[in-house]
């Protein structure tokens, strides 16, 4: 490899093409941790983490799009209008991990408890690839494809995601043994879509991939009162709404929780997720 | 793989292993031992450096990707003949024990005090919460902090 810290990614593309055996590390917080415990041992890697390109963001024609290199830390202190995200960006790791760790790098890594995850999945958004052949975009439910496995091809690097602005509020929340630096046993992203007249959830670390909860989202569409956002929330509502998105979940059980606890944090996050955003949208209004 | 990098003031242009922490080549290759080597995998902090001025875990940083950059340790900021305010904090609230976590936390705390010079007790275990120690329970820490406070920058 000419270099190992390409600039552009006009140049990351065709180190890729060319050197298909060098692992693409960003942030290096998940890679490194294979590396260091001898689980993976690349022969070349190629550093992404100096391609300002990759790092930017910008709003354009009702969407948002987001590049694979931003940090946690950037997206918590740039993107405070999707109140999810930064929710999300702000539950990663610790100070040290969030200066690093890039929302491109949870992507390719595609644990189901990726905390950016089921933001992207609660809005429906798309996962931006390039490679020397040219770009592609695929909806985060292509891009993911297993627990650790993703549609990314050979030689492509992830370039970003996209997702359409929606008006309403939303949230992110995950239950772990700590406040910080914990890996989700569960979390759940909600957003109302005021103007679609629709709410979005979806959970994170309680299937094999991250997924959304239909079900639980038209019975909470079709039950709140869009014409009134100062009618209080019923009970019977949220508590439904939390049975529908736990019926959603199909954990297993591991080290970190067993499945019918993980099935229980879905439905009491779901409920307090939809109270929230009540809450919000009624004191916005 | 060659790069050149910029540690503690210092150039160093050193040959490094393709996938070699910035942790193994700043405590191997130049002996800069301040910076701890424990959990590997980002969850201690004991390894925090200053990467390009941000706080990060060396073990988790590549060495490749300190190429042209610029690295801070623990060793820059104070030494046994010249403590820095954070370190001498520390001694006088008795926020060191094994002292294994300590540079890692001397750091963190040093950039914590950079950019809020009079942190609350929340924002501080908000802000070492990367951080782990399992001598002192944290009090003495928190204390520590405080003590060092407006006299760290």
């Amino acid at each position: 490899m000419s270099g190992p810290s390409p600039g552009t990614l006009a140049e990351a593309l065709e180190a890729r093409a060319a050197h298909p055996e060098a692992v693409p590390i960003a942030g290096g917080t998940d890679l490194m941790v294979a590396v260091n415990f001898g689980r993976l041992r690349p022969e070349a890697l190629l550093d992404l983490s100096g391609i300002a390109e990759l790092a930017a963001w910008q709003r354009r024609d009702g969407a948002v799009r987001i590049g694979a290199g931003a940090t946690f830390a950037q997206i918590a202190s740039d993107l405070g209008e999707f109140p999810p995200l930064v929710q999300a960006a702000r539950a990663v790791g610790s100070p040290q991990i969030r200066h690093r760790a890039t929302i491109g790098g949870n992507l390719a890594t595609a644990s189901p408890a990726g905390d950016a995850l089921p933001v992207l999945a609660t809005y429906g958004g798309d996962v931006l690839l390039a490679s020397v052949r040219g770009e592609r975009r695929l909806r985060w439910d292509e891009f993911l494809v297993a627990p650790k496995r993703t549609a990314l091809a050979e030689d492509e690097l992830i370039v970003g995601v996209e997702w359409p602005v929606v008006d309403g509020p939303g949230s992110f929340a995950k239950v772990g043994t700590r406040n910080a630096m914990v890996i989700a046993i569960a979390s759940v992203s909600l957003q109302l879509d005021t103007q679609a007249r629709r709410v979005c959830i979806a959970l994170g670390s309680v299937a094999p991939t991250v997924v959304r909860a239909p079900e639980a989202e038209a019975f909470a569409s079709d039950a709140l009162d869009w014409d009134d956002p100062q009618r209080p929330l019923p009970e019977t509502v949220a508590r439904e709404f939390g049975a529908l998105a736990a019926a959603a979940a199909h954990p297993i059980d591991d080290v970190r929780g067993s499945a019918a606890y993980r099935r229980r944090a879905v439905d009491v996050l779901a409920r307090r997720a939809l109270a929230w955003a009540a809450d919000d949208w009624r004191k916005a209004a | 793989m060659t790069i050149t990098t910029t540690v503690n003031g210092v150039e160093h242009t050193v040959d490094v292993p393709p996938a070699a922490s910035l942790l193994t080549l700043l405590r191997d290759e130049l002996g800069l031992t301040g910076s701890k080597n424990a959990c590997e995998q980002g969850e201690c902090g004991s390894c925090s450096v200053w990467l390009d001025g941000e706080l990060v875990c060396a073990c988790l940083v590549a060495a490749v990707q300190a190429d042209g950059r610029t690295v801070r340790t623990v060793e820059d900021l104070g030494g046994a003949d010249r403590l820095h305010p954070v370190q001498e904090a520390f001694v006088a609230a008795g926020a060191v024990q094994c002292g294994f976590c300590t540079p890692g936390f001397v750091v963190a705390v040093a950039d914590l005090l950079e950019c809020d010079p009079h942190p609350s007790d929340d924002a501080i275990r908000e802000a070492l919460a990367g951080n782990l120690c399992r001598c002192t329970g944290y009090s003495k820490i928190v204390a520590a902090v405080h003590l060092a406070e407006g006299t760290a920058a």
